[in-house]
């Protein structure tokens, strides 16, 4: 199939229903957003068009500075071991035969179906006192008695991984799967060992794919705000949290709205930090 | 059949004409619902059901005036729509149930129709608590259904009931607490000040309410899990995971009794009470049909029924209830409860919110 520029305004038309629904669905309630965000806040009430500041101004707090900061370092965090358990996983998925690969995607599609409320309470079960997984270390005699491991970090982790890897996974393969395998060969007819030869030519010609997914996943658990509190402590809490309790507890809009535009920015910031530095390395390499 | 099928009419239009006839034959009823009808504001799901299943159909056999729920979202999402909806003249819902904070603030833009007392009998019959007035005395709101939070136990956890809210304070329950993570719904400033400040009056001040805090903030090691969904904390408490903490008197006795572990106790400092209202809102044109909606549920015989049926607390005088020992205290108790210091959420809600999420989470 020859693919051909567009000639006329004509040839534009199939973009017109995308264009629309993302006017619609997206620009216009962000711009709503922003607006809102400069409302004034009517304490005991709700909120009245103004053009103040004084919503960015509460948020500019080392309280928030800091809540901000452990939820960048949150999705961070789940980005990395997400690529780094998805990146391998999907490799070895791709060696397999095709019935084997299916059998895979429907697992782990099947993950995708999972509510983040049932992916929390099942998780916060696993890792109880009484119910948990640490019942089955007893029986088995590795560990004395029986330790709740939830609530805390390693538990709103470990959630937040096994939410979002499916996700990686189904990015990464296309690419995977695409993936020349001659080039592996040429590795191993060189002397290079399985293991080597993965992490010399495998991974770099992936750069590309495994930074755009590393992205994805991070945006994709910065919005996170379930989990942590199913299966964290209050200093876990991410700002997506507090953007909650403000919109839906304290009918604060112009705050929750400054709150998520900070956060949107922020995240922006990020993410061309992350493709500039990309295309530096591209370059220099 | 089989010449139906072939004939030009298509299935579609079959189906049409079906739903068409059930309609027609079930419009008598709607026709003369529709001569009174009243649209009701409830919180959607268990209370929505219940009502539904309880409430409305007698109220209806009685009045003859049907009875349209609607499910209301909890949190104060609702109050804004009725608040938008108002200055565009129109009501979702004539009359609705609605949290005390979000009585107080639809006062503030004057949202709430007032009621006029004359036309409810057992307006004298009302606890005070819960006639919800403007400032002016115009009453705004009449109680619908209270409830309680009070103490919760395991009882194998701990084969003796605590006594005093003070037990969340005991350095022996280190990691053991289940409490609710809002300063807005958990009302633990009120126990605070009640337990050790001498009563919710402490509050007053800016002063006090620092003191409550300070206070307050020696919980926090014995805490577990601050929660916002009661479903978690229910299953923890349930298991034992979680053996203490505060939660709703009706939904542990309901766990009780299906033999779960556990155990609701009314401190000797109270219970906190909190309550809904019905309120009228200020463009409904159904003034006639919610002052007889709210009378009828001010009865004492269907107050009783709510506390039989959905586990409600009455909002009238004891007195004028037929509800047994077992079942008064099923529902409520006779010590004086904590209620709440709903004018600080009003007054001082950001300030307050601001301390209380540094509080737990720094």
């Amino acid at each position: 199939m020859r693919r051909e520029a567009p000639q006329r305004l004509s040839d534009y038309g199939p973009l017109a229903f995308p264009a629309i629904m993302l006017t619609v669905f997206f620009v216009i309630p962000f711009g709503t957003m922003i607006a809102v965000s400069f409302f004034q806040r009517q304490q005991g009430g709700f909120y009245t068009p103004a053009f103040v500041f004084s919503n960015y101004e509460r948020f500019l707090s080392l309280f928030f500075a800091h809540v901000l900061g452990f939820s960048l370092m949150l999705a961070v965090l789940v980005a990395v071991c997400c690529v780094c358990i998805g990146v391998p996983f999907t490799y070895l998925m791709t060696k397999m035969s095709r019935r084997a690969q299916i059998v895979w995607m429907v697992a782990l599609l099947s993950v995708l179906s999972l509510s983040e409320v049932i992916i929390g309470f099942a998780w916060s079960t696993l890792l109880s006192r009484t119910a948990g997984i640490t019942n089955l270390l007893v029986t088995l005699g590795l560990m004395e008695k029986a330790v709740a491991l939830s609530p805390g970090f390693p538990a709103v982790l470990t959630a937040m991984v096994y939410q979002a890897l499916p996700y990686t996974i189904l990015v990464l393969y296309p690419a995977l799967v695409r993936l020349d395998p001659t080039l592996t060969e040429a590795a191993r007819t060189l002397g290079a060992s399985p293991l080597r030869a993965f992490f010399t030519v495998v991974v770099p010609a992936l750069r590309t794919t495994i930074l755009a997914t590393l992205i994805m996943v991070f945006i994709f658990a910065l919005g996170s705000y379930l989990l942590p509190q199913i299966l964290g402590r209050p200093q876990h809490w991410t700002l997506s949290v507090l953007i909650t309790d403000q919109a839906i507890y304290q009918s604060n809009m112009p705050f929750a709205a400054a709150m998520a535009v900070f956060l949107v920015l922020v995240t922006l910031g990020m993410v061309a930090l992350t493709l500039f530095a990309g295309r530096k390395r591209e370059e220099s390499t | 059949m089989k010449k139906l099928l072939n004939s030009s009419i298509s299935r579609r239009a079959v189906l049409g004409g079906t739903a068409a006839a059930i309609g027609a034959l079930s419009m008598p009823s709607i026709l003369r619902a529709q001569d009174r009808s009243i649209k009701v504001g409830v919180y959607g799901g268990y209370f929505k059901d219940s009502f539904d299943k309880n409430i409305f159909p007698d109220f209806t056999a009685a009045s003859g005036i049907a009875v349209e729920s609607v499910a209301e979202p909890t949190g104060e999402a609702w109050l804004v729509q009725l608040e938008q909806a108002a200055k565009a003249g129109v009501a979702p819902a004539d009359v609705s149930m609605m949290s005390q904070v979000a009585m107080l603030k639809g006062q503030s833009t004057d949202l709430w129709a007032p009621i006029d007392t004359s036309k409810i009998k057992n307006y004298d019959g009302l606890l005070e608590q819960f006639v919800n007035k403007y400032p002016d005395g115009r009453v705004a709101g009449i109680g619908a259904v209270a409830w309680y939070i009070t103490l919760v136990t395991n009882t194998d956890s701990y084969p003796e009931a605590p006594d005093s809210w003070a037990a969340l304070w005991d350095p022996a329950n280190a990691d053991k607490l289940g409490l609710l993570a809002l300063v807005s719904n958990s009302f633990l400033l009120e126990v605070t000040a009640k337990t050790f400040m001498g009563g919710t009056n402490a509050l007053d001040t800016e002063e006090g309410i620092n003191k409550a805090f300070e206070k307050l903030a020696e919980v926090k090691p014995n805490v577990r899990l601050w929660y916002r969904d009661e479903a978690q904390f229910e299953q923890a408490l349930k298991s034992g995971e979680i053996p203490m903490g505060q939660y709703y008197h009706d939904v542990t006795g309901l766990a009780a009794a299906d033999g779960h572990p556990v155990r609701s106790t009314f401190p000797k400092e109270g219970g906190i009470q909190d309550s809904g209202c019905w309120a009228l809102s200020r463009a409904s044109d159904k003034v006639e049909e919610a002052h007889v909606f709210i009378d009828y549920m001010s009865q004492p015989e269907i107050q009783a029924t709510l506390s039989r049926k959905v586990g409600t607390a009455p909002t009238l005088k004891r007195d004028l209830l037929d509800l047994t020992p077992e079942e008064f205290a099923s529902v409520s108790s006779d010590i004086e409860p904590i209620i709440p210091r709903y004018d600080l959420y009003q007054t001082k809600s950001d300030w307050l919110n601001q301390k209380w999420t540094e509080l737990i989470v720094g």
